[in-house]
């Protein structure tokens, strides 16, 4: 599992890249309890970075975002997160699924500083400390539900958050339930065996 | 993407003030500088094309008002606060029992994260998915006025048959709005110049001349709750979709249908159709067709002949005329043979 930034020691190609920064950069938070009139003469300026405080798997991480950032974007390229997968950047395909306060949403199509104070969990987050991995993430290796993997992370986000909608009661639930994870490799009657294994260990999890 | 200010009020007032500030009193609400901004699905995927383009963002979702997130349904029929979410509405037991139409087009709409993510007023406010609409090198009346319409003589298969124009055949996509134009729903506003009830029917405008023109919001003006009054016989309703995949994705022709039947002779129907139309498109030539008669394979035959009399196909989606007519019959019949 990735670390926040503080951790990062060795300069890689990775770290080189990250943009993570320090609370020291820290700009007054936005959007704090205000007056209308103050809101209405808000100070905010054009390509101001914003702080956004995100949990993500049960971290916390300050981030200073051009709000531009997308909430995928600030996983992958500020908190040093790639598990979560970038695939069409535009909602069609499901690789980058994570929970948002327990719900499954698509990461690129969601702002980062719109999810200010929220509870982000990525697969980094799903297995536990002494390496056991999540009952969903071992289903998958289980039922080899996958072939390239590029989508994995996403189908095992979305899994988990189906399961706990309660909409993984049939294979045709979760074949319905599952359509916005798209696979390429074409692994889908192995994602939805897998599923159906993990669904009894999955929920509340 | 284009650089932008973030901002979020912290009540409907607020929100409303911010907006009245940074626009005026001719834009568009897609066209304007500050934009509001609930689930993102849409908004977000336009600006990352650069087809949406505002310079400030307004976040609707730490508004303090706890009906904007609450749905209601009593004997007058079912509120919903525009920032509920689409899954949250599909889900809800007393509205799949009672209006199963309401449901199903917010079930078979999107995808399962989306439908977390997307608010009911962001979706019935969704914008075209015309191929033309979204790259931006395309000359499209809709995206920049004036430019001409690609589509019009492009591959053109995904377009409108019906409420077209010589500028736009772009079709509305949405789902959940067929269901609401069907049951007469009431789309409830706030904005500088007061609070409005704009009857769901009068919220989108057909393209005629001015494609860019989507809707009757101004600016600055926010979608509070949308109504649908209450329908007793609302039971005995479906949406049916018909699609080039089983699941995730766009209608190629649906219909959303509730009928009130005497035996088998229909007293009343309601009838919108989707994927086939610039706009939600209540069908109620064929609404007409079928009061009084018994319905049967040739009344409901007829009345999706009456559905498409005005059809106006181009190169490659004239298929969407019977596909639409065969969904239509196949929507009525199955409604009719609900156990209610």
């Amino acid at each position: 599992m990735s670390q926040p930034s503080a951790s990062h020691v060795a300069l890689n190609r990775r770290n080189f890249m990250t943009g993570t920064v320090s609370a020291a950069a820290a700009v007054p938070l936005l959007g704090s309890p205000a007056k209308t009139q103050e809101v209405t003469q808000s100070r905010a300026r054009l390509r101001e970075p914003v702080v956004t405080t995100l949990r993500i798997n049960k971290q916390r991480h300050e981030l200073s975002l051009d709000p531009r950032t997308s909430l995928l974007d600030a996983l992958r390229d500020h908190a040093g997160l790639t598990g979560t997968k970038k695939g069409c950047d535009h909602g069609q395909c499901g690789a980058c699924t994570v929970l948002v306060d327990g719900k499954r949403v698509l990461s690129c199509l969601s702002f980062a500083v719109m999810n200010d104070g929220k509870e982000v969990t990525t697969i980094e987050g799903l297995a536990s400390s002494d390496g056991k991995l999540h009952p969903m993430q071992q289903a998958f290796i289980d039922h080899d539900a996958f072939q390239c993997g590029y989508c994995t992370p996403g189908q095992i986000m979305s899994a988990i958050g189906c399961v706990n909608e309660g909409h993984a009661e049939s294979e045709n639930d979760i074949r319905e339930y599952m359509s916005g994870n798209i696979c390429r490799c074409a692994a889908y009657p192995n994602i939805v065996a897998a599923v159906l294994q993990a669904r009894g260990e999955t929920r509340g999890a | 993407m284009r650089p932008f200010v973030y901002e979020q009020p912290t009540d409907i007032s607020a929100a409303v003030a911010l907006a009245s500030n940074f626009t005026t009193r001719d834009d568009q609400p897609t066209r304007a500088n500050a934009q509001f901004i609930a689930g993102g699905t849409n908004l977000a995927d336009y600006m990352k094309l650069g087809v949406a383009e505002p310079n400030r963002l307004l976040d609707l979702n730490r508004l303090e008002e706890q009906k904007l997130r609450q749905i209601r349904v009593t004997e007058d029929g079912i509120r919903f606060g525009a920032l509920v979410r689409m899954g949250e509405a599909a889900d809800h037991r007393e509205i799949k029992e009672r209006y199963p139409v309401i449901a199903e087009s917010l079930h078979l709409a999107a995808s399962g994260q989306i439908r977390n993510m997307a608010s009911l007023a962001g979706n019935v406010l969704q914008r075209t998915r015309c191929e033309y609409f979204r790259e931006t090198s395309w000359a499209c009346n809709k995206r920049m006025p004036g430019s001409g319409c690609a589509a019009m003589d492009g591959f053109n298969r995904q377009h409108a048959v019906l409420g077209g124009s010589t500028a736009c055949i772009a079709t509305y996509h949405g789902d959940f709005a067929q269901a609401l134009i069907a049951l007469d729903a009431v789309v409830l506003t706030e904005g500088s110049r007061g609070a409005r009830k704009i009857p769901f029917a009068k919220l989108h405008r057909q393209p005629g001349d001015t494609p860019h023109i989507e809707t009757d919001l101004a600016a600055d003006e926010i979608i509070t709750a949308i109504e649908v009054p209450a329908l007793p016989w609302g039971r005995r309703s479906l949406y049916l979709k018909i699609r080039d995949r089983e699941s995730y994705a766009f209608a190629l022709a649906s219909a959303a249908v509730a009928l009130d039947l005497d035996g088998e002779t229909v007293r009343e129907a309601r009838i919108a159709l989707g994927g086939v139309a610039t706009v939600p498109w209540r069908a109620s030539a064929a609404e007409e067709v079928l009061q009084g008669k018994k319905l049967d394979d040739a009344s409901a035959g007829a009345a999706a002949d009456a559905a498409f009399a005005e059809a106006q196909p181009r190169q490659h989606n004239a298929f969407k005329i019977e596909l639409g007519k065969r969904t239509l019959v196949r929507a009525l019949l199955e409604t009719r043979d609900m156990k209610v």
